[in-house]
This record gives structure tokens, sequence and C-alpha cells, in this order.
């Protein structure tokens, strides 16, 4: 049995970061089978933050960012190719080309795509970007060497976030459109989220919270847009950075858990089918996968988060070729990382699994703090801003289920004395830009439903 | 050649941006910056960086190449 797994035909669908960490895991652990990745872009697996960091200041061009391997996969990599559907029963993955694949086991790692700007004719006017793709990169960063007048950002969520300071590092003027009250107010809270506001307008950048997009206007040329405070701002250029959307819909006829939520597998990476039993051959890492997590009261978690993409395709890729009882779950505390306006900002956790925060360290004046966030009593997440050695005490903590608000430790004053505040995490749906953790269950005190 | 930091691991210890200052620099306090393409005089520095990482943040490799598998 255990030999079995080690030989057959295994195939992954998603030829990003988590599907090439699978396909050198596989080898690592033995898997002496075919291998088939599957990828609808014409690229190799490249990687996508230096594209809204590096790319957009200039620092490197969107076609040098191709991830390295760490050993040869030995795989065949079917490149421009869309996997259109999987038939569960025959063991078969449809390909657009009209070819289909057969497998023993199946990995899908299709990730997210740009919530795309709702209104297709407006969304298509020159001059309007979304960013997630090496071509929708080197676009942008063309436009933003030509020296637009004025850029405008809708969602101030991370992605939305770099683009404005990398924006302004090049001088362009830039107008943020948040709907909700601050930037970064879903991912981290209120207390952090009011940093990020003073850092946006410190930076010059003119940031208008509360409102909401109505209309991107021009004709054939993006020339403004209308805001729903009745104001229009003038810009050339718009970028819509309003979060993300799972590449599901080719599993709708499949049988699978699979909605926009992304695809529900175990903690062991397996999938569910649409009844809530686990398969055993169908597996799921990165952005497209939904699992559950025990530090986290076994809430569904849709992370949105390059380490979560590594790991998860780490264990999923050992559990595909291991026996049952030598298979192993992915319990890895989340961690991110995003850096803008000079900040580099960690959160190690879920900021938004949390009732009230505290500042261990640091404070928002000196910006450089450590925030610790705590639900019923108990750590669940930290946040650093330019305190990045802090971070792995805090893991400790969130790992141990320590008591929130936490003794002093890694503090460098005495903590006990602050009085923790209310985290204030919004409610996702009053949001621009969609959260990049989202908790896809439901709190007894709370509603934490991501639609 | 190209590179990739880990910047879930990367603690911002600098030590990449001493041994090869071209290729990483500090973004304010703590963020680092990498060059992705790594030019042929720069591999040898680079591999220096990442052996010299603290927490082995750096990885250096070529890209997949999708016909010699
Ligand atoms: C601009 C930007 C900045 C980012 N910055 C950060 C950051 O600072 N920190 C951080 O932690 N994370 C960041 N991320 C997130 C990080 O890049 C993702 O978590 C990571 O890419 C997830 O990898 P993945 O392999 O799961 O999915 P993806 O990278 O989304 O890859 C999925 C792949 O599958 C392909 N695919 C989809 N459907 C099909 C199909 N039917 N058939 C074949 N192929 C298909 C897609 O085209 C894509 O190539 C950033 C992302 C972007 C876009
Ligand atoms: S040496 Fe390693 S930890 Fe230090 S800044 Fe460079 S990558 Fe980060």
């Amino acid at each position: 049995m255990a030999d079995d797994l080690k030989s057959g035909r295994i195939v992954v669908v998603g030829a990003s970061l988590a599907g090439l960490r699978a396909a050198e895991k596989l080898r690592e652990e033995g898997f002496t089978g075919s291998l088939t990745v599957v990828g609808d872009e014409p690229h190799v697996p490249y990687d996508r933050p230096p594209l809204s960091k590096q790319v957009l200041l200039g620092q490197a061009t969107a076609d040098t960012t191709e991830l390295p391997v760490r050993r040869n996969a030995d795989a065949e990599w079917r490149l421009g190719v869309r996997a259109t559907g999987v038939d569960l029963t025959a063991k078969r993955v449809l390909l657009a080309d009209g070819e289909s694949l057969p497998y023993d086991r199946l990995l899908i790692t299709t990730g997210t795509r740009a919530r795309p700007w709702p209104n297709p004719e407006e969304a298509g006017l020159a001059g309007v970007f979304t960013l997630r793709t090496r071509e929708d990169a080197a676009g942008l960063s063309e436009r933003l060497s030509a020296g637009p007048e004025r850029v405008l950002v809708i969602g101030a969520g991370f992605t939305g976030s770099e683009i404005a300071s990398a924006c302004r590092e090049r001088g362009l003027e830039v107008t943020v459109a948040e709907r909700g009250p601050a930037p970064l107010v879903g991912a981290l809270g209120g207390t952090l989220s009011k940093l990020a506001a003073v850092m946006h307008r410190n930076h010059g950048v003119d940031l208008r919270t509360g409102v909401t997009v109505t209309a991107l206007n021009g004709n054939g040329a993006f020339t403004g847009a209308q805001l729903s405070d009745g104001s229009r701002v003038e810009a050339d250029v718009c970028v819509v950075a309003l979060g993300a959307v799972r590449n599901v819909e080719w599993l709708a006829d499949s049988g699978l858990a699979a909605d926009p939520r992304g695809i529900a597998c175990d903690a062991g990476c397996r999938a569910f089918n649409m009844y809530g039993i686990v398969t055993d051959d169908v597996f799921v890492a990165g952005d497209v996968s939904r699992f559950p997590h025990p530090l986290f009261g076994y809430q569904m978690l849709s992370l949105e988060h390059w380490g979560n993409a590594v790991e998860q395709a780490e264990v999923a890729a050992h559990n595909m070729v291991n026996p049952g009882p030598l298979r192993r779950p992915h319990l890895a505390v989340p961690v991110f990382w995003s850096t803008q306006f000079g900040l580099n900002i960690k959160s190690v956790g879920v900021p938004t699994y949390s009732d009230h925060l505290v500042i261990a360290q640091g404070s928002l004046e000196a910006r450089r703090l450590a925030m610790v966030y705590g639900f019923k009593g108990r750590v669940t997440a930290a946040v650093t801003v330019d305190m990045a050695k802090s971070l792995d005490y805090y893991r400790h903590l969130i790992e141990t289920g320590a008591p929130f608000p936490p003794p002093p430790g890694a503090a460098d004053r005495p903590i006990a004395a602050d009085v923790p505040v209310p985290s204030d995490v919004p409610d996702p749906s009053v949001l621009s830009h969609g959260p990049t953790v989202a908790l896809t269950g439901h709190l007894p005190d709370r509603r934490l439903t991501v639609v | 050649m190209r590179t990739v930091v880990d910047l879930t691991r990367c603690q911002g210890y600098a030590q990449c941006v001493f041994l090869a200052p071209e290729m990483f620099e500090l973004h304010g306090e703590e963020g680092l910056l990498y060059a992705t393409a790594v030019p042929d005089d720069q591999v040898e520095r680079v591999r220096q960086a990442a052996a010299a990482c603290p927490v082995q943040a750096i990885l250096l490799g070529e890209e997949v190449s999708p016909d010699g598998r």
C-alpha cells in the first residue's frame, strides 16, 4: 500500500506557488510515478508579491519574478491550458483543448483571481487595471512610468495600500477610495487601521474613506470616477483592488465542496465532496482552499497568504504519498507580511478572530509596535510594525493558547497595566476590498460569514 | 538565476544587504526589497547571502524549464 502511493499518476491543477512547491515536495517524498502540472497561464510558476512592490517601484520587471526551483520536480508542465472539469468517478481531469488526463491522485491549487470591477463596460476603459498576474503588473507599471496625472485606487486592503504606496514613492498623485472607515481595517481591526490612515495621509495620499465609487467615466479611456458622496475624482489611471475571487467555477459540476469561499478540505488537505464526505484522492492547497484550524475554533479558514500556500502544499504533497497513520495535519499558524509606506507589517494568527487587543510593545506614535489580539481570554493573533523579530514570541503564545492579555515577556513594558480595547473588527461586507483572511464559519456572538 | 525571499520568515537581520548590496535593500527600518533576477556576476554574492541568512529565508535557483521537464 505505502509503495503504491509512491508510484502511479498524480495531476496538479494550478501552476503557481502552491502547485510548484507541491510538485517538488512529492519528489522529495519519494514519488516516482508520473507527475503532470496543468496551468492556464502561459508562464512557468512566478511569484506574485513582488508585482505590487518591486515591479511597481520600477526595481524589477514583471517578467523576472519566476520562482526559483528547489529541486527538479521532473514533471510534465501543461502550461496555457485550462482545466474545465473533473470526473471524480472516472478519475480524469478535463482540459479545455479536449484532452483528459487520468489520475490516481489529484491536487487542486487553482488559487484566486482579482475581483473585477462589476461593470464590464467601465472595466474595459483604457487605463483601468486589476493586479494579480504578470500581465496586469507589466501593463500597470508601464502606465505608471508614463507619468499619469493621478491614479485612483479603489479599495484600501493590503494590495490597494501597497499600490498607493508605490505610486507615492514614484511621485505620482494618488486618490484611494475605501468603503470602510480606514485602510486595512478588515484585516487588522480598528486600532492599526488608524495608523494606516495616518501613513497614507502623511505620504500625501488623498484618502477618502466611507465612500464607494459609483461609476468609472471615460470615452474609451478612463478620465475619472464618481463617488457616493457626490464628488468626482479626475484621474487617468484606475486600479481596482477589491480583493480576490476563488477559481472554483471549473469545479461546479464536479461534486466537490467548491463554492465562492473556496474548496473545503480537512486538516490533511483532503477535499470534501458536496455531501461533506471527505475524499481520499483529491487534495487542495493554497489560496483556493478552506480548511479547519483547531487554534481558531475549528472554523474554516480561507487565507490569501504566501506562506500558507507553501506550507499547505507541502502537507498536501506529503499526505498524497503516505498512508493514513503517517499523514500530517496542516496546523501552521498563519503568517502574513506587507511592506507599505516604508513600514514592515507582519501578522501572525488570525487578527479577525478577536474581541480585544493590547499594544504590547512600542506605540502607534513611534510607528513601531507589537499588538496582541485576544478572543475570549486567549491570545489569537499579533501584528508587528517594524518589530518582526518579536513575531516568533507571539506565535508561541498563540500556539500554546496563552491567556489574554498576555503576561509581560517580550514586552518592553508591563502590559498588564494596559487596558485592552475592543479589536473593532468590522463585518467584511462593509469593506471595499475582501479580507485576506476570512473565517467562513459562525461565531456564536458575531457574524463573520463572507458573502 | 532567480531569487525569492520567504518574507514570512525574514526578520530583517540585513546580513543579505551587507553581503549583496546590489541585490538586497532595506526599505524603511526592516522591509526587505530584493532583485528577483540575479545577473551572473551577482550569483556568488547571493549564494553567500543565502548561506548567511540566520533564518534561511533566501532561495536562489533556476526557474522551471517547461520543456526540459
Ligand atoms: C499583487 C499581489 C501581492 C501579494 N503580496 C503578498 C504579500 O505581501 N504577502 C503574502 O503573504 N501574500 C501576498 N500575496 C498573495 C500570494 O501571492 C498568494 O497567497 C499566492 O500566490 C497563492 O498561491 P497559489 O498557488 O495558492 O495560488 P495562485 O498564485 O493564485 O495560483 C493559482 C494558479 O492556478 C491557475 N488556474 C486557475 N484556474 C485554473 C484552471 N481551471 N486550470 C488551470 N489553471 C488554473 C491560475 O491562473 C494561477 O496561475 C500577493 C498577491 C498578489 C496578487
Ligand atoms: S539576511 Fe535573511 S533575515 Fe536578514 S534581511 Fe536578509 S533575508 Fe531577511
